[in-house]
């Protein structure tokens, strides 16, 4: 546990100060918030209608931009193959990773979500439930990315290739947080959405440090 | 026989490369007579009372949207054999099917959008069971890129076989997305429907062959891709050693 918590404050700290921390996430987030009106026309109504729901994708874009080196470094300069011979397990390490990552960037732009909203004209009522909605989706998102991260672990062209594998993975929380944003919008049952959006993101967590820890020694190997 | 070797024909790569030999090419001819015949009764069942002559479109769309979804089962069960008992074998037989599924779920919905625009009125909608199969295909795509970027063959095989475990969560969800949503697409009326909603026997026969013919098509496919890779491995071990003569 003591090991854990060593690895979580050494992954924020480096998360916090490298490049900006979170403000490159949020810069990047603000860029595709910024041209969304100038792709589809800034006709208030037409925007309002798809304000939370571009707010909750570029969320997700943001998160899985800033999460492809995620192991990468440690991969490069050899911290990886200490940390796997340290006391804590190699699962252990990647959880510690994906929480630091959540905190240092999926906790900001989950405060910065509902000011994107705002400004695309989304109703005020819906902001509560934005902020919810991406801090238990960034979490998912965190956990997902670090998955594709791990595994394209030593391959020559990261980013696009980690993308192309985690994207599909994050259609089922894009679309249970929509339908619990757009359900609440519309005044229609909503809870359905987001508890699901909550056990599919209770699954990645569970499950998806497995699939890191073997990930990491197989590229280690 | 001792029940340890009742699979050897799977596992031992010699007795496979026999085994198939033969399987593939009689899985191809059972295929290509079942699609036969399939077809004709296809053309021969009366026009049903609501779609008319579409109907027909059953009969190479339904085959062709659970092939995509039984292959991906395939993919995960052989990536779970190799990752587990880090067999050869099991390897190949997932890396062989990867493309061949995502053309099955690529013919799934084209067959698909050509039936929804008379029935629906358009190619593509944004319906739960269209979407998910269309993340299906994503996920066999994410699969081959993984696979491919990779130089270590070891490496890409033992990382390509965690993600299609990871991708295998999918399958159950694509089921169920259909019961969240619950839109425009119906929901299933093959044979395990409730009573009064089943297919009728007239038409059951066309649509059972045709699913035999599209498994049979898979199986006779997967054989012989199997067998090129063993092949390509092959040769590539000759080549080292002639290399290593050489020197």
């Amino acid at each position: 546990m003591k090991a854990f918590g060593v690895l979580l404050r050494r992954e924020l700290s480096l998360a916090w100060g490298r490049g900006g921390g979170p403000l490159l996430a949020l810069t990047f987030y603000a860029c595709v918030v910024v041209l969304l009106p100038m792709a589809s026309g800034r006709a208030p109504e037409r925007l309002a209608a798809i304000a939370p729901g571009i707010a909750w994708l570029a969320l997700a874009l943001a998160a899985l931009l800033s999460l492809e080196r995620l192991f990468e470094r440690d991969y490069e300069d050899g911290t990886l193959d200490l940390l796997a011979l340290g006391p804590a397990p190699l699962e252990a390490v990647a959880v510690a990773k994906c929480l630091a990552q959540w905190l240092a960037t999926g906790a900001p732009l989950a405060l910065a979500a509902p000011v994107a909203a705002l400004m695309l004209g989304a109703d005020l009522k819906v902001m509560p439930l934005l902020v919810l909605c991406a801090l238990i989706g960034g979490l998912a998102f965190a956990f997902l990315g670090g998955l594709g991260a791990a595994l394209a672990l030593g391959s020559k062209r990261g980013g696009l290739l980690v993308a192309v594998i985690v994207l599909p993975l994050f259609a089922p929380p894009v679309i249970f947080g929509a339908g619990a944003l757009d359900g609440y919008s519309a005044g229609l049952p909503w809870t359905s959405g987001l508890l699901l959006m909550l056990a599919y993101c209770a699954g990645a967590v569970a499950l998806s440090p497995l699939a890191m820890g073997a990930a990491c020694r197989n590229a280690l190997d | 026989m001792d029940a340890r070797h009742t699979f050897d024909f799977l596992t031992n790569p010699e007795r496979f490369m026999a085994f198939s030999r033969w399987a593939a090419p009689l899985l191809g001819v059972l295929s290509a007579i079942a699609a036969a015949v399939g077809l004709v009764l296809t053309f021969m069942v009366p026009e049903d009372y609501q779609q008319g002559d579409t109907v027909r479109m059953m009969f190479i769309h339904i085959p062709a949207a659970s092939l995509s979804m039984f292959i991906y089962l395939c993919l995960g069960v052989a990536s779970l054999l190799s990752l587990v008992f880090r067999h050869v074998l099991a390897d190949l037989a997932a890396q062989a099917c990867a493309p061949i599924g995502a053309i099955y779920t690529v013919l799934a919905l084209i067959t698909g959008s050509l039936w929804g625009r008379p029935m629906w009125g358009t190619f593509w909608v944004w319906d739960a069971r269209l979407t998910s199969v269309l993340v299906l295909l994503l996920f066999y795509l994410g699969y081959m890129a993984l696979r491919g970027a990779l130089e270590d063959e070891q490496k890409a095989a033992r990382s390509a076989a965690i993600l299609a475990l990871v991708g295998v969560i999918n399958l159950p969800i694509v089921k169920f997305s259909v019961d969240w949503w619950n839109t425009l697409h119906q929901g299933s009326s093959t044979f395990l429907a409730d009573k009064g909603d089943h297919l009728p026997a007239i038409y059951a026969w066309p649509a059972a062959l045709m699913a035999l013919a599209y498994l049979g098509g898979f199986g006779a496919l997967w054989l012989v891709r199997i067998r090129a890779l063993v092949w390509r491995r092959k040769a590539r071990s000759l080549a080292m050693k002639l290399a290593e003569s050489a020197r």
